[in-house]
């Protein structure tokens, strides 16, 4: 089907309560190539929360760095994909408040008498953080999952000021059994990810990092836990540089229970175990 | 002609020529009615507690409050304080209700009814308002109360009659008005606590070029 | 000022190094952003005051015009004067005009971020007359021959024992290290100039149309003495600080100081309106007031309109991370921190201060704290934009982006990319889980490790799931 004749058909799957919704997931850039394991979290508690989750196959990646750097046509041209890629989706849902903060720029850049502006406040109008669909959408309580140790949570900044996302993973965390949330000091401040802030401006990004892994490790946790890949490789990997014995993991991987597998940045556990 | 440019590049991004009538009949209405906008609750109490809320807020600003049960005592008070501190010399405003007093308990020290010089120790002065919002007092300009009193000598003594705390800005900003109905004064001060800066490591310091010390002489309603 | 935003990249690289300044913005984020939070949490209404602050100035800009004129009228009718200015260089004139007809020697200054937009103390000197700062921040910056790394805070950049030596010479007294000591000095110094200028300049935060005022907000008492000592008061301010009323004025003044130092509010508040009346003992006998245009007008209209809304608070830089890792000066010119980021561009073209908005995480943090609700990082985007229309986005930036948009626009080479790029980065870190090198990814790995993609793609992961019929 073209886009021209996808325009025609009225697409306003506007959310509704009927049990089973259809959600499109949006894997992300970071989820799909770094951490599929992110992902595979995700439709494991959209599964667990009665969603019938599709991982549609047209999307690639939410158009953020065009976005930021100031390409509009770029921009509007990924938006357009993305926008009939979930279409037909009652939710679109992301393990990642940046990039479905962006999802929810759509409409800034479309021109109101562009019919794209209206899909495009139709697909914000669905889009989804992960934590935010489950605690304002489907008010899934049933989190199935144990954690053991102290954990400190790092509001990532698109979830947090586009989005609102605050006391959705706190709220979700304090249901996972065993776990001790530790709040750092500055848990709001930005970790000088940004994007592609942290190639362009390097140093500054690594000022900004460095503070935050002081923070981090004067929480006194041995997890640090966060909703953006993003953000979590570049304190991961700050982490790591540092030598600090803290490990970084997305919040879905502890609230589907599925933290076997080694947190962002370790090696296998044989071979650390054999070293 | 920058004022015609600059007016012009302003209508140009409004994407209008200049104002119809209509438009700025709107606009002029609307500084002739001077409306207030949103007053903080905190602000609007009964008289006991908005001289409450000054105490609380001049003293939380770092004013020094001395009460008063009738303006007949200001002179004592006046002269204990500066007497405590080894002044030997007053600068007053000549407002009439201070110039009724007897100020013989100043004994040798000097009072003087003059503008401010550099080199003065300490001022007194009365006060339009307290604005009980946040412990800020209100004067204006006028023959008997010079504004150099204000701001030159190191100690600022201020009488203020409890009958005189309002609740808000706003509030002040009446009595400017009734009091001086066909102009503003040359000069109307809002003072909340005594000059500081921070300017210096970043450690703040009170007494940076306005008076290092404030006192406010309440006087209690009769 | 010299305009050095072209070099904003080494500019912080040096600030990141200078160990003095590192520890001044240590302790400057638990100043300010703390007193203000504290200050909020005192006034519930402080949410509503921003939407009616945001609203208003929204108004004030539609009708700019309207309340510029009105405000000019009341200003002549007090008995002052207006002086209308396109440029900085016309602000200058007519500065020095004002100061020649009164035959001024020295000029006593409160703090004006214009007066530093338009490089008006460098005009007088070199014109005859010597103007002498007096904000201790600014005094101090004088005499070291620097300029204000703040908006409001001007020295925070320097440390105590900086000031004790530019004290010791300057003043020739025995050096102290006392702060106390260091400010009464400062205080004396100063008494002489504000007794013996001719002229005083302020700046006005607000003007009021409604009476034809000016008003400055300080704590020091500084420029209550500029404008009361001197025969001359010369107000030089920016059109967009025109207010309707007195109560209008009153909305912003409850923002201004808790958004800024986080007091409740700023000790003095004080209102000039004309010169002295005639009975008067004290005060100035000419009032002129100088508005200075200098780019503002042609924002109205423009996608940068919401930047007129600001009222020179500074919260935005205090809670700034990029600033609280780089301090103001990094940014190369007048206006630091995210408003800074917004403005300059405009002022000294996006060509010079093109880093200024790209150096930003775009966290929202700025938006977050701004009294009148500015979208800083949106208008910081703008520029990115105008940036990249005109062609001087770096090339391989814009290579980059045109790449990776070749890719992102075909979702099943899309795929591919991304299976080649998680296979080759995972191959390459081996067991290790991570790299500490990796090319072209100089600019993460120099600084941190980058942790390793888990091997397959999901998508691949998922479509092969899929197949399995799982």
């Amino acid at each position: 089907m073209t886009s021209s004749r996808r325009l025609t058909i009225a697409m306003t799957t506007m959310p509704n309560n009927r049990k089973n919704p259809k959600v499109g997931l949006f894997v992300t850039c970071l989820a799909d190539m770094f951490r599929p394991s992110v992902a595979f979290a995700t439709v494991k508690l959209l599964e667990a929360s009665g969603c019938v989750v599709e991982v549609p196959e047209k999307q690639t990646c939410c158009g953020q760095p065009a976005y930021n750097s100031g390409d509009k046509a770029t921009t509007a041209d990924i938006a357009r994909q993305t926008i009939e890629a979930f279409d037909g989706y009652e939710y679109v849902v992301g393990p990642s408040g940046s990039c479905i903060g962006m999802l929810h720029y759509y409409p800034e850049v479309f021109s109101d008498d562009d019919p794209w502006k209206q899909r495009a406040l139709d697909l914000k109008a669905r889009s989804y953080e992960i934590t935010q669909f489950l605690t304002d959408i489907v008010n899934f309580e049933q989190i199935n999952a144990a954690f053991e140790g102290t954990i400190t949570y790092h509001d990532s900044c698109s979830g947090l000021r586009q989005l609102g996302v605050k006391d959705q993973p706190r709220k979700l965390l304090s249901k996972v059994e065993n776990l001790t949330l530790n709040e750092m000091e500055e848990a709001e401040t930005c970790c000088g990810f940004g994007g592609t802030f942290c190639v362009k401006y390097p140093d500054i990004s690594n000022r900004m990092v460095s503070n935050k892994t002081q923070y981090i490790s004067d929480s006194g946790a041995s997890t640090l836990v966060g909703g953006d890949l993003g953000c979590l490789l570049n304190m991961a990997g700050k982490l790591k540089r540092e030598g600090k014995q803290i490990e970084a993991r997305h919040i879905v991987e502890i609230l589907a229970d599925m933290t076997d597998t080694p947190a962002i940045g370790e090696a296998e556990y044989e071979l650390a175990k054999a070293l | 002609m920058s004022r015609a440019e600059i007016l012009g590049n302003i209508r140009q991004g409004l994407g209008r020529q200049e104002a119809t009538a209509e438009q700025r009949d709107k606009a002029l209405a609307r500084i002739a009615a001077h409306k207030a906008t949103i007053i903080p609750k905190r602000s609007q109490l009964d008289r006991k507690g908005q001289i409450e809320l000054f105490r609380e807020m001049a003293s939380g600003a770092a004013a020094e409050l001395i009460d008063l049960n009738e303006l007949a005592e200001l002179p004592s008070a006046v002269s204990t304080w500066l007497k405590q501190h080894d002044f030997k010399s007053l600068v007053s405003a000549s407002d009439a209700c201070l110039n009724e007093l007897d100020w013989s308990p100043l004994g040798d020290i000097q009072r003087e009814q003059r503008i401010a010089q550099s080199g003065d120790v300490a001022s007194l002065t009365t006060s339009m308002a307290g604005i009980a919002e946040t412990g800020t007092l209100m004067l204006y300009s006028r023959p008997e109360s010079p504004t150099t009193l204000n701001f030159l000598p190191d100690c600022h003594l201020v009488l203020l009659k409890e009958s005189d705390i309002v609740g808000s800005y706003e509030d002040a900003w009446n009595l400017v008005r009734q009091n001086n109905p066909k102009q503003m004064p040359r000069t109307v001060n809002m003072i909340t606590g005594p000059s500081r800066s921070a300017d210096i490591g970043q450690k703040l310091q009170m007494g940076a070029h306005g008076p290092c010390v404030l006192v406010i002489f309440i006087l209690k309603d009769g | 000022m010299q305009i050095k935003s072209p070099n904003f990249k080494e500019n912080a690289r040096i600030a990141l190094h200078n160990v003095e300044l590192q520890e001044a913005l240590g302790q400057f984020k638990y100043g300010f952003p703390v007193n203000r939070a504290n200050a909020i949490k005192r006034l519930p209404e402080f949410d509503d005051l921003r939407d009616e602050a945001r609203d208003l100035k929204n108004h004030i800009i539609e009708n700019l015009d309207i309340y510029l004129e009105q405000f000019e009228s009341k200003v002549i009718e007090n008995g002052g004067h207006v002086h209308w200015c396109r440029t900085g260089d016309d602000a200058n004139k007519a500065i020095l005009d004002i100061c020649k007809q009164v035959n001024a020697k020295t000029v006593t200054k409160g703090k004006s971020m214009v007066s530093e937009e338009i490089n008006l103390n460098d005009y007088l000197e070199k014109n005859g007359v010597q103007p002498v700062e007096t904000d201790l921040g600014e005094y101090i910056l004088q005499l070291r021959d620097d300029h204000p790394s703040h908006i409001i805070a001007p020295a925070i950049h320097l440390n105590v024992n900086d000031v004790s030596e530019t004290f010791h010479k300057h003043h020739k007294r025995p050096k102290t290290e006392d702060p106390q000591a260091l400010m009464k000095e400062a205080r004396e110094v100063l008494r002489k100039q504000f007794v013996s200028a001719d002229v005083g300049i302020t700046g006005a935060n607000f003007l009021v149309a409604e009476t034809g005022s000016s008003i400055i907000v300080t704590n020091e008492g500084n420029g209550d003495l500029t404008q009361t000592l001197p025969k001359t008061h010369i107000v030089i301010t920016s059109i967009e600080k025109v207010v309707p009323t007195l109560e209008d004025m009153s909305l912003f003044l409850r923002l201004l100081a808790r958004s800024a130092t986080g007091q409740e509010f700023t000790v003095y508040n004080t209102l000039s309106t004309g010169p002295k009346r005639e009975d008067d003992q004290d005060g100035p006998e000419n009032f002129h007031v100088v508005l200075v245009d200098n780019g503002r007008s042609e924002m109205v209209g423009s996608e940068f309109q919401d930047m007129l809304r600001c009222i020179r608070c500074s919260s935005c830089m205090n809670h700034c991370p990029v600033y609280g890792a780089v301090g103001g000066h990094s940014y190369g010119w007048v206006y630091p921190g995210p408003m800074g980021s917004v403005l300059t561009p405009k002022m000294i073209g996006i060509d010079k201060a093109a880093h200024l908005p790209n150096a930003s995480t775009s966290c929202g943090k700025c938006e977050e704290v701004c009294p009148v609700r500015i979208p800083l990082p949106k208008l910081m985007r703008h520029w990115r934009e105008k940036e990249f229309e005109k062609h001087l986005t770096p090339k391989a930036v814009r290579f980059g982006i045109a790449s990776w948009a070749f890719f992102a626009k075909r979702p099943a080479i899309y795929r591919w990319l991304s299976r080649g790029s998680a296979w080759f980065i995972s191959t390459l870190a081996g067991k290790k889980g991570r790299l500490k090198k990796l090319p072209l990814a100089g600019g993460w790995t120099d600084w941190r490790d980058m942790p390793a993609p888990q091997g397959k793609t999901f998508m691949d992961q998922w479509k092969a799931k899929q197949k399995a019929g799982e």
